[in-house]
């Protein structure tokens, strides 16, 4: 049990994806433009961790390790394009905002990580946890950097207007906000970990 | 369970099976959602369609007119407006946008279907030619040789996004020679009207399955 809730809150704190493990980095900087959007990638992200991570527990000993990887890219692969085909018939209005980002899932680096070095070696039942886990925590990393960002670029949080845009610096919705914003967000987690 | 060994047999029987299991699920998905994302789309199309167009009037089936489909809108017998579906290259990508014209010629309204242009900047095409705001509405004014002001026009473009905007009223310039075109052979030629949905579907499906 102590383990179970050891795996479940590592993803999320100690061994963050975004904050501590830096992994992702492509959708994080890329998605993250408000933070509807940074919470539906984080969703999705998470909904395929924890399948993959489930298949791939199931399948570890079934899979040969000379071609694991490859194995693992399929499984991966697979769900995402049915999310992305679910995604597409009863959210549309988040697909045309992701739909270029979801198949950037495939390649992210958390899931195949978490494959690789969780699912690959741990029992069902703790696997599924750490995609839990790992997906609260960067779903959680994403909505907080979309929120921030959001908050300066655009003036508002979960599109609710808190002051008026015109006073809001559009960089932050832009490309190098999004690396200014993620690295102040890095700088804080860092500073307060430490303690 | 002890764990396969990678023998070439077993490398290549576990990824055979892994691949037609996967294959297998994702068709599965596929015939579940297909119905529901054509539906998806149609009614996006749909919705454009109406928006504008004036209100309360019939929508005949789509017409091809140089590579644009035409929608023509009646009141009765009359005919009153055509929305047309256009599209141009933009700044980062298409831009396929539904504008509505009336039966001089004048801009009705428009509707951006789809675009990648940088948000915050030429992302704003989708609100910006329709504000009343100094020169930069194009709503009720005659298309045919729209403008921007850099290049001698007397349209505002988007502040820092030029390039969009010039793509934006290129695409409506180009929907507005299609509805001219449009309406030369609609005057030579008689034109159906249909006023239930279900025709309308049939017919741009056949329409996609011809092209």
């Amino acid at each position: 049990m102590n383990n179970a809730m050891k795996t479940l809150t590592n993803g999320i704190l100690k061994e963050n994806p975004t904050f501590v493990l830096v992994l992702g980095m492509c959708p994080t900087l890329a998605t993250t433009t408000s933070a509807v959007n940074g919470m539906a990638m984080g969703l999705a992200t998470m909904f395929v961790l924890i399948c993959s991570n489930i298949v791939i527990s199931l399948l570890k000993n079934l899979i040969p390790d000379k071609v694991r990887i490859p194995a693992f890219i399929v499984v991966i692969a697979t769900f995402v394009t049915i999310v992305q085909l679910v995604m597409q018939a009863y959210l549309p209005g988040i697909y045309d905002v992701l739909g270029l980002f979801i198949p950037l899932i495939v390649v992210n680096c958390i899931v195949l990580g978490r494959a690789e070095a969780f699912a690959a070696k741990n029992s069902v039942g703790l696997s599924a946890l750490d995609g839990i886990g790992m997906g609260l925590g960067f779903t959680m990393a994403l909505t907080i950097l979309g929120a921030v960002r959001e908050l300066l670029g655009s003036g508002s949080v979960f599109g609710l207007n808190i002051y008026n845009d015109q006073f809001a610096a559009l960089i932050f919705v832009l490309a190098p906000g999004a690396f200014i914003a993620l690295a102040y967000l890095l700088a804080i987690v860092n500073k307060l970990q430490k303690k | 369970m002890a764990k396969l060994e990678s023998t070439l047999q077993n490398m290549i029987l576990s990824l055979v099976i892994i691949c037609v299991v996967a294959a297998g699920a994702l068709a599965g998905v596929y015939i579940l959602t297909k119905a529901n994302i054509d539906a998806q789309e149609k009614a996006k199309q749909q919705a454009a369609i109406l928006a504008v167009l004036p209100e309360g009037c019939e929508v005949a089936d789509a017409e091809e007119v140089a590579g644009l489909k035409l929608y023509k809108a009646y009141q009765g017998e009359e005919w009153v407006a055509t929305a047309v579906e256009t599209s141009e290259v933009g700044f980062d990508g298409p831009q396929v946008i539904m504008v509505g014209f009336d039966a001089e010629g004048k801009v009705l309204n428009y509707v951006v279907l789809k675009q990648t242009e940088t948000p915050g900047l030429g992302a704003h095409i989708d609100h910006w030619f329709k504000d009343v705001k100094g020169n930069q509405s194009i709503i009720g004014r005659q298309a045919g040789a729209l403008k921007v002001k850099q290049d001698g026009g007397d349209v505002d473009a988007i502040t820092a996004a030029t390039i969009s905007s010039r793509a934006f009223l290129k695409a409506i310039n180009k929907a507005y020679a299609a509805y001219k075109d449009g309406n030369v052979e609609a005057h030579t030629g008689a034109s159906q009207l249909t006023s239930s949905e279900e025709t309308n579907v049939e017919q741009s499906n056949e329409e996609e399955g011809a092209l």
